[in-house]
């Protein structure tokens, strides 16, 4: 930097090396490191394939274990049963097969590896101007904060939309916090294990044909299962029969269990297009009437047929958050200095990227995130704090909790809603706890909770403060004594207090 | 180092800050933004210019997210080529996320950007809010 000397002269020199050194870029000092991908430094808990393409939760054992029932299971069906059925009956029996489980097959995939929705956090500017709004609306600074809710009038129902403390937004209605992906997803549905992947509107479509599929695929290899034995029976006698086809035992097996689960789930979610209900606001019971008399479903379009042409054949809105676009960093000298937005999300998210699954770390930074994310208006920082340091913070403990636990214990430090319990055991949803449950209860007991657990009947749960942190001493203490930037004096209070509630929060372990 | 500061300042945009137009549920979840014109804009541009602006990508959404015969068919063949369809044509969302990007780029040439104003395209902020960038008028050459 020592250039501006005499810079007639030094500039001549200086351009004349650059030339020599003749990259093609246009200033020599420019992008060092290499352009990384979005997703490579994207804040929530997913896993990202084929350079950001397709897009999973981060438990997928799950969704293996899915894959190989259904691969074994036509498998042998394909390969045992089928060739005494194509003889005896018809051919068409492995065409109508084989059609099936490719489709099956496919929606899988597609609800698996698609993003669900998922609502990128909110740009440093953005959460400050909200603070500074919610701050102008509390009015006194003195007191603890109100839970931040905003309410919003659609179609005449009063519909509360609440602050995801995570991400930093309002969020929008429909949409939901996964405390699995650590995302915020739009119209929210459920976290599925069985699919590895939140269901949200992107992929609700593709969920629901899955399992419509495969419900007509297992009735379909039960019933010709079923009929291969007995025709083969009344040739050689029940148990020659069984000898003979020993794999018909265990696709009988696996069929009859599975056709209760997904017949009553694809029920259940018919029944959820058909009323335009998500499986959070039906086991809420966000419309029912029993909530009161002029309690109705404010997005439904009034009839059935078209409440499931939306769902099924709407527009399908694209992804938000960019995975493949590229993270337009490491530029200070050519982007004007305030242009804090990509940059933070350059900076940030790789600082959160680095610092991940450390939990003692997550906590302290959230609680100095509330204190200094005014000063991130200063872009040449790497700052870590921000909206999306919430890395990998609290969940892995909360997770494996739940996954100990019984299958309707909820997450901790979550009050039960007391209408749920009983909603889930009469309502025809009951079908569900078996189901998922059969041979994994702790997810599926997961699966129905997650809706619950991210209806916030506590803002403060919103803070993602795990249970058994201790805060450490700051690591990152040395990240704030950045040059003394703007910073608007008037949020200082409400993030104090953000932090005093972390704070809060972690001694109360 | 003077003479390179006053460089950068020249090359620098001047400094800024942000007004947010929030979303607009009152309709539900389709994608709609608040048309009321905010208070730090007053003096850059004419308030019935900014709705019109807000209005007018209020109805390219709407038209986006349309629920009609079009929408079903598309919706239709996706599904019956299993949304290979997809991999030579755009969906009629996309086709008009790249018009509301044209009409944005129209509109900050011809009348934002003359005022001193950015709108930024609100799909790159997930499509919550319409960021409204506005910058401030520095002297050259008054760098460190």
């Amino acid at each position: 930097m020592h250039l501006g000397v005499s810079e007639s002269m030094r500039e001549c020199e200086y351009s004349q090396i650059s030339t020599r050194n003749s990259t093609p870029m246009e200033t020599p000092y420019k992008k060092k490191t290499p352009k990384r991908r979005k997703w490579e430094s994207f804040p929530g808990r997913n896993k990202f394939y084929c350079n950001g393409r397709l897009m999973m939760a981060k438990q997928t054992g799950v969704f293996y274990l899915t894959l190989v029932l259904i691969i074994v299971t036509c498998g042998l069906f394909f390969t045992f049963d089928c060739p005494f059925l194509a003889l005896e009956l018809t051919p068409v029996i492995p065409v109508i097969g084989g059609v099936l489980f490719m489709f099956v097959l496919g929606t899988l995939l597609r609800t698996s590896f698609s993003d669900p929705g998922v609502l990128p956090r909110a740009t440093p500017d953005e959460a400050a101007d909200l603070e500074r709004q919610i701050d102008v609306a509390n009015g006194s600074t003195g007191y603890r904060p109100p839970p931040r809710t905003k309410e919003v009038v659609i179609n005449g129902q009063t519909v509360k939309l609440k602050y995801c403390f995570t991400c930093k937004i309002f969020r929008p209605p429909r949409a939901s916090h996964c405390s699995l992906c650590d995302n915020c997803v739009e119209r929210f549905d459920h976290h599925c294990p069985w699919v590895g992947n939140c269901v949200g509107r992107r992929n609700y479509r593709f969920f629901y044909m899955f399992i419509l599929s495969l419900s007509f695929l297992t009735i379909f290899i039960f019933s010709f299962v079923i009929t291969h034995i007995i025709l083969r029976s009344h040739r050689s006698g029940f148990l020659k029969a069984l000898k003979d086809s020993p794999a018909s035992v265990l696709e009988v097996v696996v069929c009859f269990f599975s056709v209760w689960s997904i017949v009553g789930l694809s029920g259940f979610h018919t029944y959820l297009i058909s009323s335009n209900q998500t499986t959070n606001e039906d086991i809420k019971g966000s419309w029912s009437s029993k909530r009161g008399k002029d309690n109705y479903n404010p997005y439904s379009h009034g009839n059935i047929f078209t409440n499931c042409c939306a769902a099924l054949c709407g527009p399908l809105p694209p992804s938000l958050i960019d995975r493949r676009g590229f993270i337009q960093s490491g530029m200070p000298q050519l982007a004007p200095p305030t242009n804090g937005i990509t940059m933070y999300g350059a900076t940030q998210s790789q600082q959160s990227h680095m610092c991940d699954q450390d939990q003692c770390i997550q906590s302290t930074k959230f609680v100095l995130q509330a204190a200094a994310t005014p000063l991130l208006q200063q872009s040449s920082d790497p700052v870590i704090l921000t909206a999306s340091t919430e890395n990998g913070g609290p969940l892995p403990g909360r997770t494996s909790l739940n996954l100990g636990g019984p299958c309707t214990s909820l997450p901790l430090g979550q009050p039960t809603p007391p209408t749920s319990t009983p909603s889930l055991s009469c309502h025809e949803a009951s079908d569900i706890l078996p189901i998922h449950g059969h041979s994994h209860a702790h997810n599926h007991g997961h699966t129905l909770q997650e809706p619950m657990a991210h209806h916030h009947f506590l803002t403060p749960e919103e803070v993602p403060s795990p249970p058994g942190m201790l805060p450490c001493g700051s690591p990152m203490g040395h990240s704030h004594t950045m040059q003394a930037g703007f910073y608007n004096p008037a949020s200082q209070d409400s993030l104090h207090e953000d932090s005093v509630r972390g704070l809060v929060k972690l001694s109360s372990v | 180092m003077a003479e390179t500061h006053s460089l950068q300042d020249l090359q620098q945009p001047t400094a800024s800050s942000k007004v947010f137009v929030q979303r607009d549920y009152g309709s539900g979840t389709i994608s709609k933004f608040h048309t009321k014109f905010p208070s730090e804009l007053e003096p850059r541009i004419d308030k019935q210019q900014f709705e019109e602006t807000i209005q007018t990508l209020n109805n390219l959404y709407a038209e986006a997210e349309k629920l009609g015969g079009k929408s079903y068919l598309e919706g239709c063949l996706a599904c019956i080529t299993a949304y290979t369809i997809f991999l030579c044509m755009e969906t009629h969302y996309e086709k008009v996320l790249k018009k509301i990007a044209r009409y944005i780029k129209d509109q900050n040439e011809k009348i934002y950007a003359p005022r001193g104003l950015l709108l930024t395209d609100p799909i790159e902020r997930g499509l919550r809010v319409v960021e409204i960038t506005i910058f401030e008028e520095r002297s050259i050459g008054s760098g460190r």
